[in-house]
């Protein structure tokens, strides 16, 4: 019998040479005689144990990893194939303190299954949601999603079922359900890595909701810089309406739902809902000035349910096993589980899903392993528009209303570590650099003020002889850009510039005669 | 080629993508899939067929960042420079890569390829390569000189 093996096809792990290490590994099995079965999975998100395999050994799936191509011999010789020991064995992989001590909803499948096996997909609940929902009727459904708790995962964290409630009761006529996919947000990836390891549980969230609100088309926006994932998504979409998971008839409910992936063409406002509907109307992607909301004027006009690709993703396990066993996970008024991306100079950088409510301490140190040379220096959370945050708050809680107590955000869940080699002006650089490459122009405090913040900014790095006024100047300007913009982007840029400015103001230097 | 190939291949592309409500940028992207750029001469043809003025095209390939007016480079590099590639040195890799590429390769600037945990991250011609160091920038450099 074949042993069969796992490596992953997540763009990140082929970039890290998983492709090249199946190959290698399918070529010296051969030589060797070994009849082993290479099937390429989901990503576990243990990225710098990538490229990982997992051989079945019948005690568990056990790992091997961070491994090359020169490995191969070395593995073969060890006897991988019956998870012998070797200097880069895992041990059981579902043991792995990273995994063991996360909760995995969403993730549930990570690593285990064919991205595009409809049958794997199928064998592990998936459509057990969409099958609930057509037996017992959108109220039904309705009633779980408000007992879930779920709030949106693109950033503002709006209750569902009330956006859901204003497209369904929405006068006739037609109506559209949306995905955000455009992950914009640097730092973050559980966005990408769900629609390139599981795609059918997007499609089957927009499906479930299309039925809900009435809606019999739907967009899935995605970034270009995810080519995989829009790849994937096409794939899925065809092998679905194949299955008559959509199309027409949707499994036989008389209810028609079609689905089409719009690809994004590298501008970071589109993920700003309005802007993204402009951007799928064919239109430059600029803001636009609410009210009215997408859910009431939406794309076309029409009533639209805009959601974050994980918003859409937890809708089958609501549906499937109840907004109460949803509700249980987190705390407060942030329930369910958050996938956490963690990046920067950690030692373990990958996706951490648990319930709301552990800290940020946890986080970075029992799951990220500290920083890979020296010391955490600052953490930035929620993308580009996030605050710093340093050592001395670490306790914070992962929860919407703790970290906005803070003057924080929680935004879409990614956490950037930085050591001490990090220049913090640089970054408060990078946050005015940013904003002015990505502005629609729509509104002059963020077309403008990007512009001159970033030139305060070069001149305090500099060691400005007006620094106190500079300084002044600075805080004032993220004042009118968070008061006067239109958007997040110019409105939220003050998080980052701020807190890098209080938490580290000798990185912005005064004058010195030389 | 001859110009009126690519207009024969602008109009196929337009049968084939003009149709759908929101064309535009499906349109544009099989363009440029197509020509490596958009070529002027389709700017009118699209804003015919779509019923759009000239104005409105041009203004829309200018404000999306993937959409060339120029044929580019025979190479593209394009490196991450948001915050984690940030902290694991990709400005180091910009320097090297803005002193070190020929004239074939452009150079361009991204806000992240979500590939965070495998910083710092490039792209080059379309494939993705994480935990990048010098060496194998290097290597790709003098590849495409
Ligand atoms: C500048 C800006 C960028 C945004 N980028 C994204 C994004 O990339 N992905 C996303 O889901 N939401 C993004 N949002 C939030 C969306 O506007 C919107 O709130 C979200 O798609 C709603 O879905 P949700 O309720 O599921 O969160 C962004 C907002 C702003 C202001
Ligand atoms: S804040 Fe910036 S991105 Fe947002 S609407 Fe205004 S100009 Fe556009």
């Amino acid at each position: 019998m074949s042993v069969r093996i796992r490596i992953s096809e997540d763009s990140v792990a082929i970039a890290l040479g998983a492709d090249a290490l199946a190959t290698a590994l399918a070529q010296a099995a051969a030589q060797h005689g070994e009849s082993l079965e290479i099937i390429r999975v989901s990503s576990r998100g243990l990225y710098w144990l990538e490229p990982l395999i997992e051989v079945d050994t019948g005690q568990g799936s056990f790992g091997y990893g961070p491994l090359a191509v020169s490995d191969v011999e070395s593995l073969l010789a060890a006897g991988f194939l019956q998870g012998a020991a070797h200097p880069l064995a895992l041990g059981p992989v579902e043991s792995l303190p990273f995994l063991e001590r996360q909760q995995r909803l969403l993730f549930a499948r990570a690593g285990k299954t064919r991205p595009l096996s409809l049958d794997d997909y199928l064998a592990s609940g998936g459509y057990a949601g969409l099958k609930r929902v057509l037996a017992a009727g959108g109220d039904a459904f309705m009633a779980e999603l408000e007992a879930s708790g779920l709030r949106g995962r693109g950033g503002a964290a709006f209750p569902a079922h009330l956006k859901w409630a204003t497209v369904r009761g929405a006068a006739s006529g037609e109506r559209f359900v949306v995905c955000n996919a455009d992950e914009g947000d640097s730092g973050a990836y559980a966005d990408r890595m769900l629609m390139e390891g599981d795609p059918y549980a997007l499609i089957e969230g927009m499906t479930i909701a299309a039925l809900c609100v009435g809606a019999r088309h739907g967009y899935i926006y995605v970034r270009s810089e995810y080519p995989q994932a829009i790849a994937k998504l096409q794939a899925a979409i065809g092998h679905a309406r194949a299955a008559a998971y959509l199309g027409d008839d949707v499994l036989g409910s008389g209810q028609a739902f079609e689905l089409e992936v719009r690809q994004g063409a590298g501008a970071y406002i589109c993920g700003e809902e309005s802007a993204l509907l402009e951007s799928i109307e064919g239109k430059r992607g600029q803001v636009r000035a609410r009210p009215p909301l997408p859910a009431s004027h939406g794309l076309f006009g029409r009533p639209t349910l805009v959601h974050n690709v994980l918003s859409l993703a937890s809708i089958p396990i609501i549906a499937r096993d109840g907004g109460a066993a949803f509700y249980h996970f987190g705390r407060e008024r942030s329930r369910g589980t958050l996938p956490l991306t963690l990046g920067g100079c950690l030692q373990h950088g990958g996706l951490v899903e648990t319930a709301f409510g552990l800290s940020l301490r946890t986080l970075l140190y029992d799951f990220g392993a500290g920083a890979k040379n020296g010391e955490i220096k600052a953490v930035q959370v929620g993308g580009p528009l996030g605050a710093w945050i340093t050592a001395s708050d670490f306790d914070l809680l992962i929860d919407y209303e703790a970290f906005a107590a803070h003057g924080a955000i929680l935004g879409h869940g990614s956490v950037v570590a930085v050591d001490a080699s990090c220049d913090m002006a640089g970054m408060a650089r990078l946050a005015f650099t940013f904003c002015a490459a990505e502005s629609c122009g729509k509104c002059t405090p963020c077309r403008i003020g990007s512009v001159r913040g970033g030139e305060i900014i070069d001149r305090l790095r500099d060691g400005s002889a007006q620094h106190d006024q500079d300084v002044a100047l600075l805080l004032e300007l993220c004042d009118t850009m968070r008061d006067g913009s239109l958007c997040a982007l110019g409105g939220m840029l003050h998080y980052p510039v701020r807190s890098a400015l209080t938490l580290f103001p000798d990185a912005f230097p005064k004058w010195r005669a030389k | 080629m001859p110009p009126s190939a690519d207009s024969d291949v602008i109009s196929q592309l337009i049968a084939a993508h003009g149709q759908q409500r929101g064309a535009l940028l499906p349109l544009l992207h099989a363009i440029q899939a197509r020509f490596t750029f958009i070529p002027a001469p389709a700017i009118p043809e699209i804003a015919a067929a779509l019923r759009l003025s000239r104005a409105e095209v041009e203004g829309v390939i200018s404000f999306y960042a993937d959409f060339y007016r120029e044929p580019p480079p025979l190479h593209r590099l394009r490196i991450c420079r948001a915050e984690s590639c940030r902290a694991c040195g990709s400005e180091d890799l910009w320097q090297q890569a803005s002193a070190g590429h020929g004239a074939q390769t452009a150079i361009e600037t991204v806000y992240c390829f979500g590939a965070c945990a495998a910083s710092p991250a490039i792209e080059f011609d379309g494939r993705l390569c994480c935990r990048v160091d010098a060496a194998q920038l290097d290597a790709l450099l003098k590849d495409a000189s």
